[in-house]
């Protein structure tokens, strides 16, 4: 479209114009701030080492990150690769946050349908809600051994509170919505289905946003106590021999994968929610 | 208690002598006492009475939600024992479910009740077409206005062929223009479909302007404080619509004496 069609054809205005300018500058601003506090958090753990204002030996360099990631990309007879050692930390997650989603669902599903056991088993729910689940760690490794301790705690740190969010949900459900299935003669089954589940959707996807971090923290935990696989016992080992260059890659690594699986819930959730 | 006018035919919805307590920790509380009503076939009842005096709560008992504690509430004859097909609800808004498209939610009773989906699905178009709402049928609720809205709410409710409509208030969350204009337009689908619906309001306006008899209720506990039947002399015969019934010569008169008889338990 030419200059002349859009002055003919009363396109947007130049107050609007200039509004969505200021608009698009805004959000660059943004952007940009956020980007410059990364730097400038680089910076300073570059620099300041180098400097030997801290002692480099406990903070490592980020310069350094990179040779030691490709070292560690390396399997060795004494070492796996860092790739099997992030799969294999990523894997429990999603096993350990898909799991408190199934059975954190379930058992408010039930909690939902027997308001009496609600009722009986509340207290219970809210202190082991509010218990430190990393107490459990050699509890967990005794009982469940190595592999099954880390899906273990995994899904023990993200199950009560899961039950705890869902139910909430549940009990939201519109009582109007209930009556209006209720007056068609729905069963309680159907109350469940077509009311009280779809209708906490939003409150699920809430509960799988903060399953995501938890299960995360019960793996690592996990693995600094029983594994020989996984980001946690990279970390774990790295300090116990002192090389901060491996304990701040794996650090690094892990921020990269929570934020991986932040940005994939969020897509989740924008498909889900188009209709919101 | 004043029996149906329609004397002959045996009546569609009857409540003898209903009485209605809720429990509470703090004590019991009588919402209902001793309700007696006869509704004729196709007749158009409107409940009044000041909020709290158990108007919804007489729906709900013809619904079957609710079981009354004294007496008995008879449909065609039968005592009501839970929800049938022979009876629709609408509720004072429309609790459109917003995960539901506009057709989806329509169909949400025939689907409940375990009907055959495609007719279902065929009658709901219908009838949404029917209320202007066509174009509209994948779209959802939150697209729609308040209107529109509270007009798939009556296609929801009569997708699945009711008797009897039960409407509580379901004009009550619009602005008083639409208010107005759905008024007209439910009432005239209701008295074409032949459908015995018994209306309950607070407004007084709406009562006598829609349907054919109004009941007053009294205050905590509810009892049939009035009952009476709604004439407007026409050329024809024929019953106007409600905003043109509300230009009708009669109609303040009735509006002052119902305005009376609620205005006595206020004082009481």
């Amino acid at each position: 479209m030419s200059k002349a069609d859009l002055a003919t054809t009363a396109g947007p205005s130049p107050a609007y114009r200039a509004w969505l300018r200021r608009e698009r500058r805004g959000r660059l601003v943004v952007r940009a701030a956020q980007l410059a506090l990364l730097l400038l958090f680089l910076v300073l753990w570059e620099v300041l080492p180098r400097a030997h204002v801290v002692n480099p030996l406990f903070t490592s360099y980020p310069s350094a990150l990179w040779p030691t990631f490709l070292e560690l990309l390396k399997t060795t007879p004494q070492q796996a690769s860092i790739l099997a050692h992030t799969w294999s930390t990523v894997l429990a997650t999603i096993v350990g946050f898909s799991a408190a989603m199934l059975i954190g669902t379930a058992i408010a599903a039930a909690l939902w349908w027997w308001e009496g056991l609600y009722r009986v088993l509340d207290p219970y729910l809210v202190v082991a809600n509010a218990m430190p689940k990393t107490a459990f760690v050699p509890i967990f490794y005794i009982w469940l051994g190595a592999t099954l301790s880390i899906y273990g705690m995994s899904l023990a740190i993200s199950l009560f509170v899961t039950i705890l969010m869902i139910y909430n949900g549940f009990q939201g459900t519109d009582p109007n919505k209930v009556k209006l299935a209720q007056t068609f003669g729905a069963t309680k089954w159907q109350i469940l289905a077509k009311v009280v589940l779809p209708g906490s959707v939003p409150t699920l996807i809430a509960a799988l946003k903060v399953n995501v971090g938890l299960s995360l923290v019960g793996v690592v935990v996990g693995e600094f106590q029983s594994a020989s696989l996984g980001l946690g016992y990279l970390i774990q080992y790295g300090s116990q021999i002192f090389k901060l260059n491996i304990v701040m890659t794996a650090i690094t690594i892990l921020a990269l994968v929570s934020s991986v699986m932040y940005l994939a819930i969020s897509w989740f959730e924008a498909a889900v929610m188009r209709w919101r | 208690m004043q029996p149906s006018r329609q004397g002959g035919a045996p009546p569609k919805v009857e409540l003898r002598d209903v009485d209605l307590r809720y429990f509470g920790l703090e004590g019991e509380t009588e919402a209902l006492k001793g309700i007696s009503l006869s509704i004729a076939p196709a007749e158009f009842v409107a409940i009044i009475g000041q909020s709290g005096c158990g108007k919804s709560t007489l729906l709900s008992l013809i619904s079957g939600i609710l079981q009354p504690t004294g007496g008995a509430v008879l449909v065609d004859g039968k005592p009501v024992t839970g929800p049938t097909r022979k009876v629709g609800y609408m509720l004072q808004q429309d609790y459109l479910f917003e995960w539901r498209t506009i057709l989806e939610n329509a169909v949400l009773g025939a689907e409940i009740q375990g009907a055959d989906m495609g007719k279902a699905r065929a009658r709901a178009t219908q009838l949404l077409t029917r209320y202007g709402l066509g174009q509209f049928l994948h779209h959802r609720p939150r697209q729609l206005s308040g209107g529109m809205r509270q007009r798939v709410a009556l296609a929801r409710t009569l997708c699945t062929e009711p008797d009897i409509v039960l409407l509580d208030e379901p004009f009550s969350a619009l602005d008083s223009q639409t208010r107005l204009a759905l008024a007209d337009e439910v009432t005239e689908i209701l008295r074409r479909e032949g459908k015995t619906a018994i209306l309950v309001t607070h407004d007084i306006g709406e009562a006598i302007s829609m349907a054919e008899r109004v009941v007053v209720l009294s205050r905590r506990p509810g009892r049939v404080k009035s009952d009476r039947p709604i004439h407007f002399a026409t050329p024809d015969g024929a019953r106007p619509a409600p905003f043109a019934a509300r230009n009708a010569p009669e109609f303040n008169g009735y509006f002052n004496t119902l305005w009376q008889e609620l205005e006595v338990h206020v004082e009481g």
